[in-house]
């Protein structure tokens, strides 16, 4: 293994209000990100997926939030950067792509400006030029007819080309790491197979890496090298996609993957449902928070929190895993 | 009694596009809806299945004479609904109900699940007396997975699932024939979203219950149909027994959405054939003509697509039942016809039409008083 891009270590986020416990969206998370590599983070909704990209990219709100942990990348721990330092990084080094262009891109302002910002800044480049790359992007990221698209506002664009103008902004400087939260959750199914494609081939070409954040498992399996299971602020279970999905051995991952109904499945049959939600979890802190919608939850899995353990090049964190031979 | 138990013909529902604030004139129409044509046989589940905007939610409002028809008969049990107004329409009704995508926004926050449910049973005269309308709740939350003290809760007290679980409640307490389900669980996590699929094919097994599921989720709807229907701007373009749908599509747009649908499976996401489709989806104000996929069609020819509107129908060949919308139908299934690349379009998105449809909500709408 090559040094990481970026390495996330024992990352910690709880939101704090007077008068009320600290509530705890993401606890000890650990992962890195090899250059060029493609890495997952997958969960069910409030896991602290988006929670998680906000620390790193530095974007959680100043007031109220309590960040532990480190954040590394190239050796320099974002998390104790400087705030005009971490602005310096921000769209250079590393950037991001929401689920909703629309409340990420400036309404009142034409998306060629707003390229051209990104450029100016971060490039130094002279307006002239800068339009010229901004067309070229847009170009590249598959918008038609994009010079005069470039005087366009983004509400006068679909929702799959406006994810595209995010996508050509987040490029625009060729960072090393991009973030994407739930970038084609929004998008209808055909448009989603051409923004997952259009972001295979970036990545490709540029060697940018990735942390795809995402509640699909279908999107990661065709997407992902390496894939993190979060539960309830938590990495539950980490491995290569092909052996993740072959062999989920975490409880979780095992349920999740029983609930998808799947295109390729006779249909019909009931699906394997996972009983409870969320709302039944224990808090990590002393027991397994998954414990009371687990089918192979032991005694223990209520009072002792399981410890991470790596086994066969696999990341688990579980008393009772699903067993490698069943 | 008649073994269909709805019949759709030649439905549509196109909403006038206004402008002016004084004078309001019509300035063109979103054809949301345009010439549907299907039936439901009793105790079967029909699948709609198309992306944002093709006239699914349209379809079940209409079909619930929830939105006015602009064309076209739905019979239900025989009966015409189209024509139904006042009393008639409310009695109809009952036997009718829907389930929505959002719970949240179709439950009233200040109702207990208890004083809900009653009102559905009361408005329709089937409330036998405080006890016999306990014993009936308790049956029912029972029977949609709910413990019995949720009767005494409000809506803000459950996850999203149960409040799913409530909403199915609510359609069942006046004792339905069919259920519109409209996205039943788009808005749930995968792992709630698998209990209340279960739940919906065991109340289908034990009540006889009719469903038409509209979703865009391909592979939901697959799952739970017994027939699909694919939607392309307000028509139908192909239908056929969910299991024959994806071992044999024959339309191509049926084709791209199949190959688009992501599977959670690493091997065959690796040597899948991806159908990429190029482009916006044009404006249901301003649909193509001729076939309404032809913009976007990577068989498209050069004769008819532009033209003439394909209709339904069976291929030689084909399992019965499946019929598809396709001049070249026939070449493409038997590889007679290679795909090209299209150019992408874009269209301008223009501002009011394209603000999102208002969504039926309030239980009084529902229950049509
Ligand atoms: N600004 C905030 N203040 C308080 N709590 C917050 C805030 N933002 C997030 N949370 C909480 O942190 C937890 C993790 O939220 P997060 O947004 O990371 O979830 P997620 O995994 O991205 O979910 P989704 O799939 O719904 O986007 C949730 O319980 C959420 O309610
Ligand atoms: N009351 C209305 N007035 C005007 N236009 C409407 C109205 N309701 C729906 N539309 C338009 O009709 C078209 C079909 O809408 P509909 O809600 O039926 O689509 P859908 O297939 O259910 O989409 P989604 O998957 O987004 O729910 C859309 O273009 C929509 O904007
Ligand atoms: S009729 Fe023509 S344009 Fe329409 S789907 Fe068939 S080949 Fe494509
Ligand atoms: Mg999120
Ligand atoms: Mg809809």
């Amino acid at each position: 293994m090559t040094t990481p891009l970026l390495e996330v270590e024992d990352l910690g986020v709880a939101f704090t209000r007077k008068g009320e416990p600290d509530s705890v969206a993401v606890d000890g998370v650990s992962f890195d990100v090899q250059p060029g590599e493609v890495v997952g983070l997958v969960g069910e909704s409030g896991c602290g997926k988006s929670v998680t990209s906000l620390a790193i990219m530095r974007l959680l709100p100043e007031r109220g939030v309590r960040v532990s942990g480190s954040a590394r990348m190239e050796g320099t721990d974002l998390l104790t950067l400087s705030d005009s330092a971490m602005r310096e990084k921000r769209g250079r080094d590393l950037s991001m792509v929401f689920q909703d262009p629309l409340s990420s891109l400036n309404p009142v302002i034409e998306i060629g400006l707003q390229v051209t910002e990104v450029l100016k800044r971060h490039r130094g480049m002279k307006s002239d030029a800068a339009r010229r790359e901004a067309a070229e992007l847009l170009e590249r990221v598959g918008i038609p007819d994009p010079r005069r698209r470039l005087d366009s506002y983004p509400h006068q664009m679909s929702g799959g080309m406006r994810q595209r103008v995010m996508i050509a902004i987040a490029l625009a400087c060729r960072p090393r790491l991009l973030i994407a939260d739930e970038p084609t959750t929004a998008l209808d199914v055909t448009i989603q197979a051409q923004i997952l494609e259009l972001l295979k081939e970036l990545v490709a070409d540029s060697g940018t890496a990735l942390v795809m954040i995402t509640h699909d498992l279908g999107v990661v399996a065709g997407l992902c090298d390496r894939v993190n299971v979060l539960y309830g602020g938590r990495i539950v279970e980490r491995a290569e996609r092909h052996r993740l999905f072959a062999k989920p051995r975490h409880p979780y991952t095992y349920g999740l993957l029983g609930s998808i109904p799947r295109l390729d499945a006779p249909p019909g049959e009931d699906l394997n449902a996972i009983r409870g939600s969320v709302n039944d979890n224990l808090p990590w802190a002393s027991a397994c928070a998954f414990a009371p919608r687990c089918p192979r939850a032991l005694e223990k899995c209520t009072e002792i929190t399981p410890a991470p353990e790596l086994v066969g090049g696999r990341f688990l964190r579980c008393h009772n895993p699903v067993p490698a031979e069943a | 009694m008649t073994e269909n138990l709805l019949e759709v013909d030649d439905l549509a529902v196109h909403f006038p596009i206004t402008r002016g604030v004084v004078l309001n004139k019509t300035v063109g129409h979103v054809y949301a809806v345009d010439g549907v044509s299907l039936t439901i046989r009793r105790g079967e589940t029909y699948g709609l299945v198309g992306e944002s905007g093709c006239g699914k939610s349209t379809l079940g409002r209409a079909i619930l004479r929830l939105t006015d028809l602009t064309r076209g008969a739905v019979r239900f049990d025989g009966q015409d609904v189209a024509g139904l107004k006042g009393e008639e329409l409310r009695r109809a009704r009952r036997r009718f109900q829907m389930v929505f995508q959002d719970p949240m926004s179709s439950l009233d926050p200040r109702q207990s699940v208890e004083s809900l449910l009653i009102e559905g049973m009361k408005a329709h005269g089937l409330s036998k007396g405080p006890e016999a309308d306990h014993a009936r709740l308790r049956e029912l939350v029972d029977a949609v997975g709910l413990p019995a003290g949720a009767l005494r809760r409000y809506p803000h007290e459950f996850s999203g699932g149960q409040r799913q679980r409530i909403g199915i409640a609510r359609a069942l307490c006046v004792e339905p024939d069919l259920i519109v389900a409209d996205e039943p669980v788009s808005a749930l996590d995968v792992s709630v979203q698998a209990q209340v699929l279960n739940l919906l094919s065991r109340l289908q097994r034990e009540l006889g219950l009719t469903y038409l599921v509209i979703a865009h989720d391909l592979a939901v709807v697959r799952h739970v149909s017994d027939r699909v229907g694919v939607m392309y701007l307000g028509g139908i373009v192909e239908e056929a027994p969910a299991t024959d749908l994806y071992a044999d599509p024959q339309h191509p747009y049926t084709r791209a959405l199949l190959s688009a649908v992501p599977v959670p499976d690493p091997e065959l996401e690796d040597r899948r054939e991806r159908i990429l489709l190029t482009g916006d989806l044009p404006s249901p104000a301003a649909p193509p003509a001729g076939c309404r996929f032809h913009t976007r069609c990577p068989w498209r020819q050069p004769e008819r697509c532009d033209t003439e509107r394909p209709e339904l129908r069976q291929l030689d060949g084909a399992v019965e039942g499946h019929r598809v919308a396709c001049h070249y139908a026939e070449a493409i299934r038997e590889g007679r016809l290679a795909r090209h690349t299209v150019e992408p379009q874009s269209f301008e998105v223009d501002g009011p039409s394209s603000a999102p449809p208002e969504h039926a909500a309030s239980v009084n709408e529902i229950l049509g008083m």
